[in-house]
């Protein structure tokens, strides 16, 4: 038998499976609020996403290419293409959404003991324990390995102490995965990753209210906190590299945000809301010209993007390839939403009514600036881009 | 369908960069024109090309020519890009192949494809009339003779047009102009009595020609697909020249820019490298981002010519507009960034300002194909 007749045989089971075990209720698009990022305190919003990430998570196939021994579903990438190809043909919702699977899952799949990899990943693709990372403090933002949360050697165990902002979902999470330092003496090389429960004495959270309103961003304070050493990824003070690491995956999931929007085409949204002239023409003609021109860069992204995946099938991706992508996907939906903010008007300012969705048009559009800031600046993009991919010389 | 090159195209690229690297250096063009050359590029040059094949890229195999695609097209021209090679290639081995292609008839095909391929005839469209291109505005009389027409007009831009062979001419047999229908494509040689063609030398040192049809006649059987039915096959090989302007585009970016990277890398000012100054590091960094995703367009804009022409169209406009927008970025940083030198005719980075320049206005640009995109898109 060959690899072809083994992928197609795989792709019937595969599609026989779905459509036994799939609810039909997730097989609508899901709006954000049916994401399910499981946890201990999940609250399934229906019994069919339950059975839906339980089945799913059993298989395995929330991790498709994770290891078996590790809860994963141990496919081939040739197989999870396959998978999602079908998943995609029926329109199954994605069983679970988290910080466990894109970041920690790799990091530890790459730098974790096999104590570590059977403690933690079999609960991440089951959708048991909710993470959030604790990387960004009130003194390290761009310069985040100048970071100042103190982890104090205390034989077999570590005692944190220390403050980190911007950590996404904070007071819904149940471990955290955090950069402390272990050494004062050296920058890079006093950084350690560790993993604790957020459950433990000592640890408080915030939540931060942006320029936009709510958010799912937190401060979170540590005050004495006890970290066994076997939650140490990684060598103590080897921690700078598995940070890196997962930024760059951090980068690339982004990035490709601003590929995979299906939101609705801005020039759609103008015509509804401007009208056409008698032409067929934008009735805002430079405005029109103003959204042609982003129509055109929008596209140009998205298979941009699109070339960048099919570069790293075949192994030619540059390593900093997700930066230019993370730098131009965010500049793009500054772009996006000051164009939407334009074509509303002064529709697009009312920030409480039920008639503009509670603000929605604004809150998105102020939101939106942030994009240039999270998970690494425009401008320290540029400078990754400066140094890695074009060599340029210097500090 | 993958947006990186196949093997085979690789090695396509491969060979028409070293041809080009050897035979037609920058310091080629600048010969051409410091000599006044009568012809404005070189005959033995364009022999040795054709011997190659790669005038026949687009000809079919039982033609004599490769039979390979716009993708194909488009590496040649990108290589053309990167070296600022004046021939005839755009205009007859892309744009006038093409227009035989999708509206020749056999007989058409027959008598001109071989040649084209061989390099033996030189064929180029005939279409603008003003100084920006409008397509559905030709004006160009050709009135119905017996079983032939009679062409009365003026064409300006007309790519190579001082050497040509043959003029596929753009011209209105009904309607109004800026009607697209009403357009008849017409095969006119160079040789007809009442065909005027004067040469204009342009700021890119490369060739075009003004060309005057005064009572031209032409028989039977030189109408290119139906009467008044000219649109499509215009379109054809309008796009076919915007998408191969477009990869010629990026390979003047290209090359202007890694030019300007090498040259941050040497230049020392105030004790260090200019390339140290985060300043300038950072218009790097960002000419780098827009030319990864023109370079993305481009291909794509390429292999939809080839494989999905119901698409083709949206996407030859973004390829043709931002092309033609990054290399204008890229060419100003260039010579901004090279400073005092950049601005001297002794040195080589003018040259692709200049190119830039000609290719954005080439059958569209940036905001004709905005316009062409947003209306496509029904705004």
């Amino acid at each position: 038998m060959n690899d072809l007749d083994a992928i197609s045989r795989f792709r019937q089971e595969t599609r026989a499976w779905l459509e036994a075990n799939c609810p039909p209720e997730m097989r609508r698009p899901a709006g954000e609020e049916d994401q399910c990022w499981g946890g201990r305190h999940c609250q399934f919003t229906s019994d069919a996403q339950r059975v839906w990430l339980e089945r799913m998570g059993s298989r395995g196939w929330t991790v498709p290419t994770w290891p078996r021994e590790y809860g994963g579903g141990g496919l081939s990438s040739e197989e999870a293409r396959v998978l999602g190809q079908e998943m995609r043909a029926l329109g199954c919702r994605t069983p679970l959404v988290s910080f466990g699977i894109w970041m920690l899952g790799p990091a530890l799949l790459k730098f974790g003991t096999h104590e570590q990899k059977l403690e933690h990943l079999p609960k991440i693709a089951r959708g048991e324990i909710r993470w959030c990372q604790g990387y960004s403090e009130p003194d390290a933002g761009s310069d985040l390995a100048s970071l100042a949360t103190r982890a104090d050697d205390h034989g077999d165990h570590l005692i944190v102490n220390g403050q980190k902002i911007w950590t996404s979902y904070a007071d819904l999470a149940d471990w955290i995965f955090c950069l402390v330092r272990t050494d004062a003496e050296k920058k890079h090389a006093g950084i350690s990753f560790v993993l604790f429960d957020m459950a433990s004495a000592g640890v408080s959270t915030r939540p931060t209210m942006l320029i936009s309103g709510k958010s799912p961003f937190c401060e979170t304070f540590f005050d004495n906190v006890r970290v066994d050493k076997r939650n140490v990824v990684g060598a103590i003070t080897a921690g700078w590299d598995v940070a890196k690491y997962l930024l760059t995956h951090e980068r690339e999931i982004l990035g490709a945000m601003g590929g995979a929007t299906e939101a609705k085409a801005v020039s759609r949204v103008a015509a509804e809301k401007i009208g056409l002239d008698a032409d067929g023409l934008l009735a805002d003609p430079v405005l029109r010209t103003q959204i042609a021109e982003f129509e055109m860069d929008e596209a140009a992204f998205r298979l941009a993007a699109e070339r960048a995946m099919d570069l790293v099938k075949v192994r030619q991706a540059h390593p900093a390839m997700s930066s230019m992508l993370k730098y131009y996907g965010a500049e793009l939906n500054k772009r996006r939403w000051e164009l939407i903010a334009s074509i509303h008007g002064s529709d697009g300012l009312e920030w409480e009514s039920e008639r503009s969705g509670h603000g929605s048009v604004p809150r998105t559009w102020i939101r939106a600036k942030g994009n240039s800031i999270e998970g690494g600046t425009s401008e320290v993009q540029l400078n990754v881009i400066a140094k890695r991919i074009l060599e340029l010389p210097g500090a | 369908m993958s947006l990186i090159l196949t093997e085979e195209q690789g090695m396509l690229r491969d060979s028409a960069r070293d041809f080009l690297a050897a035979e037609s250096p920058v310091t080629a063009l600048r010969a051409l024109r410091d000599d006044a050359d009568a012809d404005g590029f070189s005959r033995p040059l364009w022999r040795r090309f054709a011997e190659q094949g790669f005038c026949g890229v687009l000809v079919p195999e039982a033609l004599d020519g490769l039979g390979l695609g716009h993708v194909e097209a488009g590496v040649v021209m990108e290589q053309i890009g990167h070296h600022l090679t004046a021939s005839p290639f755009l205009a007859s081995s892309v744009v006038a192949a093409t227009a035989l292609r999708a509206g020749g008839s056999g007989a058409q095909q027959r008598a001109w494809l071989p040649r084209l391929a061989k390099g033996e005839a030189i064929a180029t469209l005939a279409v603008d009339e003003g100084g920006k291109h409008r397509p559905a505005a030709t004006a160009l009389r050709a009135t119905p003779d017996g079983d032939g027409l009679v062409l009365d007009g003026a064409k300006t831009f007309v790519l190579d047009g001082h050497m040509a062979d043959l003029f596929i001419v753009a011209a209105r047999t009904s309607g109004r102009p800026g009607e697209t229908s009403g357009i008849t494509l017409c095969l006119v040689e160079r040789s007809a009595p009442g065909v005027e063609v004067e040469r204009t030398v342009m700021v890119d040192a490369h060739n075009a020609a003004r060309v005057t049809f005064r009572q031209v006649r032409v028989g039977a059987g030189t109408i290119l697909g139906s009467l008044h039915g000219g649109a499509a096959a215009l379109t054809a090989a309008l796009d076919a020249g915007r998408a191969g302007a477009a990869a010629e585009l990026l390979g003047v970016a290209d090359e202007a820019f890694s030019r300007t990277v090498g040259y941050l890398k040497e230049r020392r000012q105030f004790g260090r490298l200019i390339g140290e100054f985060q300043a300038l590091q950072h218009r790097a960094a960002h000419l780098y981002t827009e030319l990864e995703i023109t370079r993305a367009a481009v291909i794509k804009a390429q292999q939809a010519l080839d494989t999905d022409p119901a698409t083709a169209g949206d996407l030859v406009a973004v390829a043709k507009a931002r092309a033609g927008r990054t290399a204008t970025l890229a060419v100003q940083e260039a010579v901004q960034l090279h400073g005092g030198i950049g601005m001297t005719d002794e040195f080589e980075i003018g040259f692709f300002m200049k190119r830039a320049r000609v290719l954005q206005e080439l059958f569209g640009d940036t905001n004709w194909n905005l316009d062409q995109l947003a209306r496509r898109r029904g705004y």
